[in-house]
């Protein structure tokens, strides 16, 4: 079956290709099933393949056909399947064929034409982050990780008449782009290096070179450029709480399952370079660290329900890459499979929210919805006792397994950390009581609509909030039952070179326990907290004091916008109007006009006087006598 | 005679001929100015050509070089000669049109 | 022969156009020629005998230059781009009126003949020749046909163009009188032993007429203006083949002529390729015109290109050659696309339109597929190219590929800027009634969104086509 990789993006393929270019002949419901079964055929053979890569571990490389061959360099379009790229298969396809099921719900007010446009998108999204995870060289993955960022671009602006989602969507691409540069430069030092992109022959050169070596904390610290963009840490992460632009079920794709996870994947993949490279490690566990911090700050004081959560996915994120920083690395992708879990969920229970609310997205103004909508109140509530880390719902169990590798490391990340995860549990409490408890605070023609949403939209709800509950189980601790973790046995052939290398610290169970203790209990209080004092007196107005900065996002929007926007239209203006005009036509238009005031003035040596002429004509003569008999 | 005394007396009507032309502004005065520089360069072929004749005619007694220069002295009379009576006709036309023969009047060029 | 024929089609076209009559008459003529031309290119492309291709005969015997024609791979490439742009011209501006069409039309075809003459040229003389044919017609096409401002304008590219090329002519003249058998044929122009210091004063005779031709930064203020002011056929010309002569001339001629100067210079040369880069993508953020706008991202685009020619890498000259190709289609696309949107509303300031994304979706889906190509995004063509340029850059000094890649973000920002002011959005008063584009525009360009995919996804067989030339440059070098 591993052979038959090539179906898996296939499928999306096609469907973007029958949905972009039948969009005016499909009817809505064709090309919802057609978006979404194309997914959900990809899913099923994902779930073949990564049935196959529990019991063999060992890698599997299938080559489509020749891309480039030129100047020593072979890149070929090749496909690797091995435990890692398998289980990303199986959560991108998996909560991706979930989404889609829920956009054919969410979307449907939409014309079919604009419909089928949007499921063109999602398949074509879902085929370039296939591409990302399933490439066997860093250029197949460059092709899905640009691929993934037009996608966003598409489906963040897909409202394109609206100005401000043009923007926003502008934004997410040229943000990823930058990225991208470092990125690109990157592989371009992978290749002066190493003579190849293809993971197996880096990653074979890497391992017998010495830990440390500037070549490789260059090529590690530029492919973290790279991660920054995609996976927004700092200081590129601006664009994706904007991204918020899109349709609800977009966000939940771009934050669970696909495209921000590209940087942990990357990082994962690459695991053994970032052990080789240690300055880069601590560059990033440092940047996941304080990109989780100021993400949660900023997400205590927004008051749009997508905005907590775009905010909390780019805190969760950093989380990943602390344990990425701190070789946590079965921990780090763990995460991103919880995550994916119940961020998808949270998200497609926001949307369930909005879409009752009539595309309100202001919890200000919601409140008490827990009764009128039972199911996504449930699986919502799930969502965040998941993300806030209390057992035994799945969030807990990664989060925890980071957390304990960054104590390894050094305490003072995991104090750091944990105080972010404090705030974690405050604001998803918060954001769930203004939104499900107290009384409802908006008009009253949306309180007359409130309803429970379709099947299509609370079947996904509930399987995402089972697997949010219980994914966990696949990673349970040391501490609670010696070699219950699954996934780290699963993955260990992947991490298996750079667990050799890299020196573990074991943190004593006796500590562990005491950790756990402390952390647990210190979010039960925030959470208990949170829930009481929002349930009760629910925030209305806008935040004043230090409040402000915060709802504002630290003004770091209006900083890049002084210091790198600004001053870019200016020189562009300065070129446009001097440089081209004055300087370079001056110099050309210059060159006529002083050749025509030349004449000009030559011209007044012409005055007519026969005297004259003959005068210089004997000045002349003698100025060629002078010439030839001194020089 | 030493060459240079030729020389010396061609530069000098040579340089008042050119003096003449010059500063002064009646045309025949001008026109008798260009003569004396005709006059000074013909003297200088005639000087030199006896000069190159007499070496010359020492190692190759056949040689036809002396005479060359003063070929072209005639050419230069009877041309001259022919511009005198141009030339003339020119200011006499002059003189009936401007009622001068001062060249300063004759500014028409510039336009 | 079959080189022979490519010139011929299209001159003996050209000629015959002048004596039509009739708009329609000559459209389908001037189309059919372009088509005929192509079908040539195709034989030669699909003709694996080299003397069938190539063609001598003798020209001017006593100056020792002679009528010789040669097509390698870098030759065939550009050929096919000129043999494959003419027809897509063609068909995409079909509905547009032009005072005395047959003028018009002749006056491309003789272009066409001349820029397939460049391409193919394997004699000094010939080359100037050709060169110089190349030129004239089209500043007949925009003084005649432009816009307002057209004789101004075409006053500035003349004199740039003119003094370019007669340096070009003086140096040309001064290799030719070192040559042993005073002959102009490419081969013993190639074999002149020239000293450095010759060489470092005649590689900038030469230079400089490329450098106006591509144009390098700071040879390039004629280029927006006249993009502007041309009608936009004659503008696809201009920048999808005519820059391409300086690029090709640099390879064909400048380059192995002087191989010295050309590694001495090269970080000149690249510094100001670079700086001209990221120069024109910041200008071209701030443009409202879209021809401006399209022709400063074109001189971002050449810049890479150029550079790229003088790494002396093979990673950065396959590149480079890719390239050559794909940046003559998109730009093409490009154009194609500011046409369409110039005939049906009347103007080319962004800040007028909008909301065309609504109203036209066909264009904007066609559009955003050029645009893409534009950037250079991954799967289409420009990527691989821009891929290995970008390899090339960075192999030989990592600084300027740094530099240089900024301009893959500013790229983004301007093309991304265009897109949303003229599709996204509500539609604009002048936007209001707009439909969408008819079957021509439709069919061309079709044809360059599959050119862009197909050379995106698979690029092997242009690396194989055009591999003798690399090969035979790195031996120059060496």
């Amino acid at each position: 079956m591993s052979k038959m990789v090539y179906l898996v993006p296939l499928f999306p393929l096609i469907g973007f290709l029958i949905n972009g270019l039948g969009r005016k002949q499909l009817s809505k419901s064709l090309s919802g099933m057609i978006g979404s079964g194309m997914v959900l055929a990809s899913f099923i053979v994902s779930a073949l393949i990564f049935k196959e890569t529990v019991p063999e571990s060992g890698p599997v490389t299938v080559r489509l056909f020749e891309f480039i061959n030129v100047a020593g360099l072979n890149i070929p379009f090749e496909f690797l399947v091995d435990r890692l790229s398998a289980l990303f298969l199986m959560i991108i396809t998996g909560v991706g064929f979930l989404i889609h099921l829920y956009s054919t719900s969410y979307m449907h007010e939409e014309e079919p034409q604009h419909f089928a446009r949007y499921f063109s998108y999602l398949n074509l999204f879902v085929f370039s982050m296939l591409l990302l995870v399933l490439g066997a060289n860093y250029l197949i993955m460059f092709i899905g990780w640009e691929g993934v960022g037009l996608c966003s671009y598409l489906l963040i602006g897909y409202w394109f008449k609206n100005k401000e989602y043009g923007n926003a969507a502008r934004k997410a691409f040229v943000m990823n782009r930058i990225g991208d540069l470092g990125f690109l430069l990157g592989l371009f030092f992978i290749i002066q290096q190493f003579g190849s992109l293809t993971y197996s022959e880096v990653f074979g050169r890497a391992a017998i070179m010495n830990s440390g070596a500037t070549i490789l904390t260059i090529i590690t610290l530029l492919l973290f450029v790279g991660a920054t963009g995609k996976s927004a840490q700092i200081p590129l992460y601006t664009w994706l709480p904007d991204a918020m632009a899109g349709p609800t079920p977009v966000s939940a794709l771009i934050h669970a399952a696909t495209m921000v996870t590209a940087g942990i994947y990357m990082i994962a993949r690459s695991n053994i370079l970032y052990t080789l490279a240690p300055i880069s490690q601590t560059v990033v566990a440092v940047i996941g660290l304080a990109t989780a911090i100021l993400a949660a700050t900023i997400a205590i004081k927004q008051n749009d329900i997508k905005k907590v959560l775009a905010y909390s996915t780019v805190s969760q994120l950093g989380y990943m890459f602390l344990g990425l920083g701190v070789g946590a690395y079965t921990g780090a992708v763990f995460h991103v499979m919880t995550h994916a879990f119940f961020k998808a969920l949270l998200f497609l229970g926001a949307g369930s929210v909005i879409h009752a609310m009539h595309h309100e997205q202001d919890i200000r103004k919601m409140g008490g919805l827990a009764k009128k909508l039972p199911i996504t109140h449930i699986t919502f509530l799930i969502g965040c006792i998941a993300i806030a880390g209390i057992p035994p719902f799945s969030g807990f169990f990664s989060k925890d397994e980071i957390l304990i590798g960054a104590y390894a490391h050094n305490p003072v990340l995991y104090w750091i950390g944990l105080g972010g995860a404090l705030m974690t549990a405050f604001y998803m409490f918060r954001l769930y009581a203004m939104t499900f408890r107290g009384s409802f605070r908006g008009t009253h023609e949306q309180e007359h609509h409130l309803h429970e949403s379709p099947w299509q939209m609370t079947l996904p709800l509930i399987v995402l909030a089972f697997l949010a509950a219980v994914a966990g189980f696949m990673g349970i601790p040391e501490l609670f039952a010696p070699d219950a973790h699954k996934l780290e046995h699963y993955l260990e052939p992947v991490f298996a070179a750079s667990y050799k290398i890299q020196e573990t610290h074991h943190v004593e169970h006796s500590t562990e326990w005491i950790l756990l203790a402390v952390s647990i209990t210190l979010i039960l209080i925030a959470i208990i907290y949170a829930w009481n004092r929002y349930s009760k007196k629910p925030e209305t107005g806008d935040a004043t004091g230090f409040g402000k900065i915060l709802a504002n996002k630290w003004y770091v929007d209006e900083f890049y916008e002084a210091i790198i926007s600004k001053p870019l239209n200016a020189i562009a203006a300065f070129g446009n109007k001097f440089i081209e005009k004055s300087g370079i036509d001056g110099i050309v238009n210059g060159t006529g006009k002083s050749i025509q005031w030349g004449s000009r003035q030559l011209r007044l040596l012409q005055s007519g006087q026969v005297g004259a002429y003959v005068l210089w004509m004997v000045l002349g003569i003698l100025l060629f006598f002078v010439l030839i008999i001194f020089i | 005679m030493p060459i240079n005394y030729y020389i010396i007396l061609a530069i000098a009507l040579f340089s008042i001929g050119v003096m003449g032309v010059l500063t002064r502004r009646n045309a025949i005065i001008i026109f008798m100015c260009v003569e004396l520089m005709l006059n000074a360069v013909n003297l200088l072929m005639v000087a030199f050509s006896k000069l190159h004749y007499g070496a010359v005619a020492t190692f190759n007694p056949y040689a036809s070089t002396g005479t060359d220069a003063q070929v072209f002295v005639f050419f230069i009379m009877v041309v001259a000669a022919a511009e005198v009576s141009v030339g003339l006709a020119i200011i006499v036309m002059m003189y009936r049109n401007i009622h001068s023969v001062d060249v300063n009047f004759l500014n028409r060029l510039k336009h | 022969m079959i080189a022979l024929l490519l010139i011929l089609v299209p001159l003996m076209g050209g000629v015959a156009s002048f004596f039509l009559k009739g708009e329609k008459g000559v459209k389908t003529f001037a189309l059919l020629v372009a088509i005929v031309n192509f079908l040539v290119m195709i034989a030669a492309l699909t003709s694996g005998n080299e003397s069938a291709i190539n063609f001598h005969s003798d020209w001017l015997p006593l100056l020792g230059s002679s009528f010789a024609l040669k097509m390698d791979g870098m030759s065939k490439i550009l050929c096919l781009l000129a043999a494959l742009t003419y027809p897509v011209i063609f068909i995409a501006t079909a509905n547009n009126e032009y005072k005395s069409p047959n003028s018009f039309y002749g006056l491309m075809l003789l272009a066409q003949a001349g820029i397939l003459g460049v391409f193919l040229a394997a004699d000094g003389l010939l080359f100037y020749f050709f060169w110089e044919l190349a030129l004239i017609p089209v500043y007949f096409l925009c003084s005649k046909w432009g816009g307002e401002r057209r004789i101004a304008v075409t006053f500035k590219f003349f004199i740039y163009t003119f003094l370019g090329s007669l340096l070009m002519l003086v140096g040309l003249l001064c290799v030719y009188y070192q040559t042993p058998d005073g002959s102009f044929s490419m081969q013993s122009l190639y074999d002149v032993k020239l000293t450095t210091a010759q060489q470092s004063w005649l590689f900038w005779l030469f230079f400089i007429a490329f450098a106006v031709k591509m144009p390098v930064f700071p040879f390039h203020t004629w280029q927006p203006d006249t993009y502007e002011e041309s009608p936009t056929a004659v503008t696809m010309v201009l920048s999808a083949l005519m820059v391409k002569m300086g690029l090709f001339a640099v390879v064909r001629w400048l380059i192995p002529l002087f191989p010295a100067a050309a590694i001495q210079f090269d970080n000149v040369v690249i510094g100001l390729s670079v700086i001209g880069m990221v120069y024109a993508s910041i200008l071209a953020m701030q443009q409202d015109d879209l021809k401006r706008l399209i022709a400063y991202s074109s001189i971002a685009h050449i810049g890479l290109m150029s550079a790229a020619l003088f790494v002396n890498n093979e990673s950065g000259l396959q590149g480079a050659m890719i390239q050559f190709f794909s940046h003559g289609v998109n730009v093409l696309g490009m154009w194609i696309v500011a046409d369409l949107i110039e005939q049906q509303f009347g103007t080319r300031k962004m800040s007028e339109l909008g909301g065309l994304a609504q109203k036209a979706p066909t264009l904007a889906i066609l559009l955003v597929i050029v645009a893409l190509a534009n950037v250079a995004l991954p799967l289409t063509n420009a990527f691989v190219g821009e891929f290995l340029m970008f390899n090339g850059l960075f192999k030989f000094n990592v600084w300027y590929a740094v530099v240089g890649g900024l301009s893959i973000i500013l790229s983004a920002v301007y093309t991304l800027r265009m897109i949303q002011k003229v599709f996204y959005g509500e539609s604009s008063a002048v936007t209001a009634n707009a439909t969408d584009i008819g079957m021509m525009a439709k069919i061309a360009l079709s044809v360059i969104a599959v050119a862009i995919f197909m050379m995106g996804v698979f690029p092997k067989p242009v690396f194989a086509l055009v591999n003798d030339t690399v090969t035979a440059m790195l031996g120059i070098y060496k």
